[in-house]
Formats: structure tokens, sequence, C-alpha cells
């Protein structure tokens, strides 16, 4: 597992490395049950302190991405991977609509917007 | 959260400094930060800790037991890294270690000897011809190898090259990898702690300006850059340490609102080292807002 840190990012490093992490599991390289390394080896790792891996980790249990079982460690949390792509789906949706009642106070048609979500699409 | 170390209302008065009614502790399991600009306290509030010197008045427990009731007991389980040399000088490292050896409960010879390596100590010298640098390795490496419950360090690092001290933040880590465990290490080399310390306490004229986790120092603070109109405008209260200069000024704004607020006006702003707070701290003491 690859988890980058940078200091000149504006995203707090626990952000960067909960995010990663997150990725991680939605992509499935880490799977359900996988046990975490501990928060003070990460942060060894990490060379960074015990108090950011730590809150890195509790963003993640908040979310319900991992579980933490006290004196044995954190682990991927069972993923409802269906639970997990609606939700996704669910904010491109109300991304989308935003973006058509910003084109439609524009006077921007349908065929204009299109065509621009066509080439983000492609340029993303 | 158990605290590893606790200091109440401690005052040590001497001709021209007055190390003034601090207080603090240490959780267990973390790396805390002492930061400060030379002459601060910091070396003052170790000796007291370390009892090297007599306090006025205050309270200082180590482990939950008294420092100086139980002084043998507890200075067992410290790790004492220092700036200054207190080893005899016509001893070589050898026999000094031999020396401190016999003096701890829990030595570990086969921890010191690994160190050695690690750091290349030169045993067979003596102490008086061992470079700074070597001193501090030999003083660390001796630090480690009683399995001490605190490292109470003074400036460890000043005066080594990156190399040696990016392998001391590495060897910190270990320690902590136990979480009953404790690092208090004060500097003035402050970008040591930008990255491992959990905790920094600021000390500034016999006084602690602030206690706080280092990631809520850095996200709290930034640093602002604007227009020299904006010092005219009730923004300025927000600031802290402000420079003016002949295009602009620079100063720390202490919130994330009041850096909001600054930004929407027209400042930039960035987010801080440690050095730069400490720096911004005590530019503002120094009168030049």
């Amino acid at each position: 597992m690859n988890i980058i840190i940078s200091n000149t990012s504006d995203k707090p490093i626990y952000q960067q490395i909960a995010d990663q992490i997150k990725d991680h599991i939605m992509r499935g390289a880490l799977a359900e049950a996988e046990p975490l390394p501990s928060i003070r080896s990460l942060a060894k790792d990490l060379n960074i302190s015990v108090i950011t891996t730590k809150r890195a980790y509790d963003e993640l249990e908040k979310e319900g991405f991992i579980v933490t079982l006290a004196g044995k460690g954190s682990y991927v949390a069972a993923q409802n991977k269906e639970l997990l792509r609606e939700s996704r789906i669910k904010i491109a949706e109300e991304k989308l609509f935003e973006a058509v009642a910003a084109a439609k106070a524009a006077e921007i048609t349908l065929e204009e917007l299109e065509e621009m979500l066509k080439f983000f699409y492609e340029e993303a | 959260m158990e605290n590893i170390l606790e200091i109440r209302n401690l005052t040590k008065t001497f001709q021209g400094f007055t190390l003034n009614n601090i207080s603090f502790s240490l959780p267990k399991g973390f790396i805390t930060g002492f930061i400060g600009p030379n002459g601060s306290g910091k070396t003052t509030t170790i000796k007291l800790i370390m009892n090297l010197l007599r306090k006025d008045e205050g309270e200082i427990s180590i482990f939950g037991l008294d420092h100086i009731k139980h002084e043998s007991e507890v200075k067992n389980r410290i790790g004492f890294v220092y700036d200054e040399n207190h080893y005899y000088e016509e001893l070589t490292a050898e026999q000094m270690k031999r020396f401190v050896a016999s003096a701890y409960n829990n030595w570990d010879e086969e921890k010191f000897t690994s160190f050695a390596r690690k750091f290349g100590l030169p045993l067979n010298k003596k102490i008086k011809d061992l470079s700074r640098g070597m001193k501090v390795k030999f003083s660390l490496a001796i630090a480690l190898s009683h399995d001490a419950d605190l490292l109470i360090m003074d400036e460890p690092t000043s005066g080594l090259d990156p190399v040696i001290r990016s392998e001391i933040l590495d060897i910190l880590h270990d320690v902590i990898q136990d979480e009953n465990k404790g690092v208090f290490f004060s500097t003035h080399i402050t970008s040591d702690l930008d990255r491992i310390a959990d905790y920094i306490i600021m000390i500034y004229k016999g006084e602690i300006l602030f206690n706080k986790t280092k990631d809520e120092l850095i996200e709290e603070h930034a640093i602002i850059k604007g227009p020299l109109s904006l010092l005219d405008t009730s923004l300025k209260n927000s600031l802290i340490g402000i420079k003016k200069g002949k295009y602009g000024f620079e100063a720390m704004a202490a919130s994330r609102e009041a850096a909001d607020a600054l930004v929407k006006a027209g400042a930039t702003a960035e987010k801080p080292a440690l050095e730069d707070i400490m720096l911004f701290y005590t530019r503002k003491e120094n009168g030049n807002a």
C-alpha cells in the first residue's frame, strides 16, 4: 500500500492519509477485514506524529471504512460495495443537478452542456 | 489519559530571570516538543525536573512520584540527554559507560553495544577527545540502554548534522512504539519537530505561551501577507507580530476565522511551520506591532 504525503499541500496530513486509505479500500487494494498498520508504526514509517495518524484513523472509523478493536488494532470494515457505489452516484447526480441549474440560468442549451460534459469527462 | 510527567506552579528566580509559575503535563505515548528562543527557560525547567537545580516553589511528579522524594527510582526510569557534557573528561567512553551502567537496574549491555556500533562511537577514546556530535550520541546511547520510560532531552540535536538528526528522530519514533513511554524534547531547531512532535509546549521569558497538539497549532495559525491598508481596519486586532514593509505587511493570524476574514479582504494566507509560529509570537513581544 502506498501512502504519499505532501508537506506543501493545503490538505492537512491526516486528511491526506484518510483519503488515500479510502481510495485503497474503494479500489479493493485493501480487502475487507485486512489489518491496517498500528497508528504508531504508521507514524514511524511516514515520519509524522502519532496524533496525526490517530486522527486519520478516527476519521476513517467515523465514516465506516475501518473498525478499531481495543488492544487488537484496526481493520478494514465490511464494506457494502453496492452502497458505496450508490453514495458516489448520488454525489455525481447532485453535482450534475447543480450544473444543470447553473446552465439554465446562463441559457446554455442541452447540446452545449453535453459538449462540455463530454470534454470534462475525457479531460479529467 | 495518564500523565508521565506533571509540573504544577513551578517557580525559580535567578538574578534577571524568573521561571514564573509554570504548569504543564506530558501524556504518555507521545513526543512532546519544548520550544522557545534561547534564554526562555527551557534548560532551567529541565534542570529543575532532574533536580539539578533547586526549585523555589511548585510540584513536579514523574510517573506519579515526587521527583525529589523518589529521586533514585525516578531517575532509574529516565533517559537523560543533556546539551552540556556531564561526564568525566579523563575517562574513556568505555570506562564511563561501565561507571554509568552500574547505576541502572535495567542496564542492557547488548542494546548499548548495538547503539555504539550504529552511532560509530569510538569507545576507547577519552570523553574529552570526542567531538560534540559524538558526545551527544554517547549520551543518547546511554539514555536508550536502560529501558527508560521517559526520555528527557535538552537540545539533543543542536550541533549535529542532518543525517544524524534524522536518525535520532527515527529512534524517538521507535521509543514511542511502546505507548507507555514518552519523550520530552527541548529544542530551538523546531524543524526537527515539524513532523514528529505530537504536542508542542512553547515557553518564552519564563512563561508558558501555549501547550497544544502540533496539528492544532499548525491548523489554527496562518502566515498572512497583505497590503498596508488592511492594518487601518479592525482586522489588525486579530494579527500577531505584525511586520510592516515598504510594499505590504507580514503577520500571523491565530485562528481560522481571522485568516479567512483577512483573505476575503485581500490578504494571502500560508500554512506556517513551527518556526514561523515561534517567530511571530516572540516578535509581538519585541514591540514591533
